[in-house]
């Protein structure tokens, strides 16, 4: 074997250009996870003072306080909403990139691409132009005399959604358009020349095989609208805060450092395993793969 | 193609389209309204005018935010990808015990929700009885950037083959000869492509930036969000054009160049 040739120093040497990045993802993940961790279990006196005293209190409370329950159930029942929408929108332009032959092709993947180059900030705010009271549904709405007030259609749950779809379409499009551009086209052309319609030979085999994608957008989608905070903190009123809202405010609001390590230890496992799973499954390739062209 | 004209294929058209126009109407009207002469920052539009830029750039908030940020931006993409390119080579070039174990704890800040990082790095930084400082905002931004920079290298390093390298070494070249004559130009348009993807996720970071800036410091987007707190103004809009212009242009142009340098080692 050439591995027991090796000199040591030839062993050591991935370790040593390894080691900045190791250093840095251990000492700013790695131990701040384990430092919140034990956090969990020490009791919050008062804004910014808690003792060290080792206790489950954080943990009963979260675990019987339906108040946290229920912003738990709300979080995941918009994030889940979001992705289903996401995928029913995306999955059009997707197939449309996917199998058409036109020549500016390349014009709609680039165009998929920008989104990711523009602030998530002005993605967000962008969309009080169109909701708002001054907006151009709005504007346009009292212009032709159609309304004479303005439609409530901002800071509710729906601008919320809309504002996450907004931000997860091109992902949700680019997750499905991978998984499209790899089917073998003489399967469909096969399904075509043995009598299927072409509604028949969508349902019967491009659909089927382009669902890991379909389900790996899905993920994605739900794992980034629940666990965000600054979309409500923009699009939405005072009630459609999410989780993630939840803990900046316990932290950053009542300085309850041992509650929000609890609730961010709670955020972590649940959309973590979830991110394991879209990673194994997926590869995470087809983000970068989007995001390096 | 089989069925291009039929009803279907046409549905599929018209969706994308509508799609294409869900994504890219709003971005197109914070373009517009940032020049809108009235003093309200929506509909409707009164008349042209650059005032909102004028303002913009007498506003010692905006200008400090964007120094701020674009110091953090250029030093965290200069040290991602110097850390990056140093741990791809490791992981593409050697074997060792334990590659799956580094490979899954690099990708790890993409999988952990921001809020958990910014929560988890804050808390970290008051342990050791610190207060937040520029220091954490640049290590939170380089923990978010990181892995970006190490997975593009890594896929342009595998299509380098490793007979170039020996080549040189061969032909008595030492390592990092090999490696700055050899292996850097042709992993150029990847570290180029890192380099820039890690500016812009620091620039464009708010969600965990928020629990890290220091008191009193805004980064480009709170300095937004801290705006957008009282009203929507058209000055908000003429910020927002200005930074999409730069954030969509400086990739644009990026992606020019390593197509050029690209181009030019065929």
């Amino acid at each position: 074997m050439a591995s027991s040739l090796l000199t040591a120093s030839e062993r050591r040497r991935p370790w040593l250009l390894l080691a900045p990045t190791l250093a840095a993802l251990v000492l700013l993940m790695i131990v701040p996870i384990i430092i919140m961790f034990v956090y969990t279990f020490y009791t919050f006196q008062t804004a910014g003072v808690e003792t060290a005293d080792f206790n489950t209190g954080n943990w009963s409370e979260f675990f019987s306080d339906p108040y946290y329950h229920k912003f738990l159930w709300k979080t995941f029942r918009i994030a889940a909403e979001t992705a289903i929408l996401c995928a029913l929108m995306g999955y059009p332009p997707a197939f449309f990139i996917a199998m058409s032959q036109s020549r500016h092709k390349w014009l709609l993947l680039l165009l998929l691409i920008v989104p990711f180059w523009i602030s998530f900030t002005i993605r967000t705010f962008s969309w009080i132009h169109i909701l708002g009271e001054q907006g151009a549904i709005n504007a346009g709405l009292m212009g032709m005399g159609l309304i004479s007030e303005p439609l409530p259609l901002l800071y509710n749950e729906g601008s919320v959604v809309m504002g996450m779809i907004h931000f997860l379409l091109p992902y949700m499009i680019l997750n499905i358009y991978v998984s499209l551009e790899g089917i073998d086209r003489n399967l469909i052309a096969a399904a075509r020349t043995l009598g299927c319609t072409s509604w028949q030979a969508f349902r019967e085999v491009t659909l089927p095989l382009s669902l890991p994608g379909l389900g790996a957008g899905l993920l994605l989608s739900f794992v980034l609208a629940a666990g965000s905070y600054v979309t409500p903190q923009i699009l939405g009123g005072r009630s459609d805060a999410l989780f993630g809202n939840l803990i900046f405010g316990t932290i950053m609001k009542e300085l309850n450092w041992p509650l929000g390590s609890t609730l961010s230890i709670v955020l972590l496992v649940l959309l973590g395993i979830l991110s394991v799973i879209y990673s194994r499954y997926m590869g995470l390739s087809t983000v970068f793969k989007g995001l390096s062209r | 193609m089989s069925g291009e004209s039929t009803w279907g294929w046409r549905a599929v058209q018209v969706i994308t389209l509508l799609v294409y126009i869900f994504m890219f109407a709003p971005i197109i009207a914070v373009v517009f309204l940032s020049f809108n002469a009235s003093q309200f920052g929506g509909f409707p539009m009164t008349g042209f005018s650059l005032q909102w830029y004028g303002k913009l750039m007498r506003n010692e908030a905006v200008v400090r935010a964007f120094t701020t940020s674009l110091w953090i931006g250029l030093l965290t993409a200069a040290i991602c990808t110097i850390l990056g390119v140093m741990a791809a080579l490791a992981l593409v070039r050697y074997e060792f015990r334990g590659k799956d174990w580094v490979n899954s704890l690099i990708v790890g800040p993409v999988l952990v929700p921001e809020t958990v990082l910014g929560v988890g790095l804050l808390l970290a930084n008051r342990w050791i009885g610190s207060k937040p400082n520029f220091i954490l905002l640049l290590c939170g931004h380089i923990l978010l950037s990181l892995p970006y920079v190490v997975l593009i290298v890594q896929a342009r390093l595998i299509g380098v083959k490793r007979v170039y390298e020996e080549a040189a070494m061969s032909l008595g070249a030492g390592r990092f000869e090999t490696f700055r004559e050899i292996t850097l130009p042709l992993i150029m348009p990847a570290v180029f492509a890192g380099l820039l993807l890690a500016f812009t996720i620091s620039f464009d970071n708010v969600t965990a930036s928020v629990f890290w800036r220091p008191p009193g410091v805004e980064t480009m987007p709170t300095q937004i969000l801290s705006m957008l707190k009282v009203s929507i103004s058209p000055e908000v809009n003429a910020l927002g054009t200005l930074m999409i212009l730069v954030t969509v242009g400086v990739p644009l142009i990026g992606g020019l160049v390593s197509r050029l340098m690209m181009r030019r080692q065929r």
